[in-house]
């Protein structure tokens, strides 16, 4: 049985927990919302962007002369996964669910005797990873002093992405991250970078309707890499909400925890000193009892 | 025949403008065009330059750094890569444009310097514009 004093420093100690989980539940909220509002101002362009490359990948794939983002190297033997997680922890099972996606899909990959090559963004994924994949990882991206998440950080991630391929680093390439349903429900998400895929029907037949200055394979050639940029970007604005909401939805549940736990030991506390003082009336009054 | 057309320009990060223009300016690769509702549809690639937006009453313009632009019978679509009003910001965002282009020219292999080069020289011409 702990003393009435411990028991008065574990309540205190608790109170000043709840305190702080309320905190980060508050400013989780307020992050969310300026990170939703971001993710929604950047959906208009990638959707513009993802329809007309759509369209123009349509006319062009099948021929020979098509680009080798779009086209691939026509093999498929190295894989590079590029996994996007947050810079910090406390946000519930935000980064394990990611890190579990892209584990399940290494481990198939190297099980069907491919090459697997890691490119980490964020530092909570890299440590999660590097226990069992140390080998696989070729990079890593620190977003650890970026506040706000701009198109430039993500173009810079596409240009290394770019550079990888160019120098025949891999075949495939493949982002993980968590796409954004609701304040309790992000979604672990892969999605093909490279080659570039597009959602079949987008366009269609209007192909063939537009004019094109430069020709169309010129066109095509400029934009994918831009189209890369713009799923990372995409990506990562995804994640920056998720986490945000993932923090928000753990840090609550943390706070409520905390409440209970307090109730809990304010219960005993209060039985602890109602035992003492009757154990002292009975003593006072056997004591009177025996004179 | 509409008189308007539904003119948007978009940059990665936000929309910027939505409004029924009467006429469009475009700084396209090779050379500025004038997209007119009823104008045949359209696709180009952008240098980097001023958008021009003449709705009615009034005249906006952007400036530019690259991106496409999409144009139909009764829209234009502007998805630029970077995109700042004229008057707000558009000196310091050209004077960076250059500088990394400038740094990209220095490190580029010869196939590519033609290219770069040519950029280089529209956003200096560009920044001539704009005074900067």
């Amino acid at each position: 049985m702990p003393s009435l004093k411990d028991l008065k420093i574990r309540i205190e100690s608790v109170k000043s927990t709840r305190k702080i989980t309320k905190a980060m539940q508050m400013v989780a909220a307020a992050k969310l919302r300026r990170a939703q509002e971001s993710a929604e101002a950047a959906r208009p362009y990638a959707e513009r962007m993802e329809a007309v490359l759509g369209n123009l990948a349509s006319g062009v794939a099948t021929s020979p002369s098509a680009p080798r983002l779009l086209a691939g190297t026509g093999k498929g033997d190295v894989h590079l996964l590029v996994v996007a997680t947050s810079e910090r922890g406390l946000c519930g099972a935000f980064n394990s669910s990611i890190v579990r996606l892209a584990r399940a899909r290494a481990t198939r990959l190297i099980g069907e005797g491919k090459t697997v090559k890691i490119l980490t963004v964020g530092k909570k994924g890299r440590e999660q990873l590097r226990r069992d994949f140390a080998q696989h990882l070729v990079g890593h991206v620190d977003f650890s002093a970026v506040k706000r998440m701009g198109y430039g950080e993500a173009s810079g991630v596409a240009q290394d992405l770019l550079a990888r391929f160019g120098a025949g680093e891999f075949d495939v390439c493949t982002i993980f991250y968590n796409r954004f349903q609701s304040v309790i429900s992000q979604v672990p998400t892969e999605r093909q970078l490279i080659p570039a895929v597009f959602e079949a029907g987008a366009g269609g037949g209007a192909a063939a309707l537009y004019e094109y200055e430069p020709e169309e394979e010129a066109i095509l050639a400029d934009l994918l890499p831009r189209g890369v940029a713009t799923q990372v970007f995409t990506a990562l604005l995804e994640n920056g909400a998720s986490e945000q909401g993932a923090r928000m939805s753990a840090m609550d549940n943390a706070t409520r925890n905390a409440g209970d736990m307090i109730d809990r030991l304010t219960i005993t506390y209060n039985r602890s000193r109602q035992q003492a003082i009757t154990s002292e009336l009975i003593e006072i009054i056997s004591g009177a009892e025996a004179l | 025949m509409a008189d308007t057309l539904q003119f948007e320009l978009v940059s990665p990060e936000r929309k910027l403008a939505s409004v029924a223009a009467l006429r469009v300016t475009i700084p396209g690769m090779s050379g500025d065009m004038t997209a007119m509702p009823n104008h045949a549809p359209f696709l180009t690639t952008l240098r980097p330059g001023v958008v021009r937006i003449e709705a009615a009453g009034e005249t906006v313009e952007f400036v530019v750094t690259g991106g496409f632009a999409e144009v139909s019978r009764e829209s234009a679509t502007i998805l630029a890569e970077q995109a700042v009003p004229r008057d707000a910001g558009a000196r310091e965002m050209i004077a960076d444009l250059i500088a990394a282009t400038e740094k990209e020219f220095a490190a580029a292999s010869d196939d590519l310097r033609q290219q770069i080069d040519q950029r280089l020289r529209d956003a200096r011409h560009l920044g001539g514009i704009l005074g900067a």
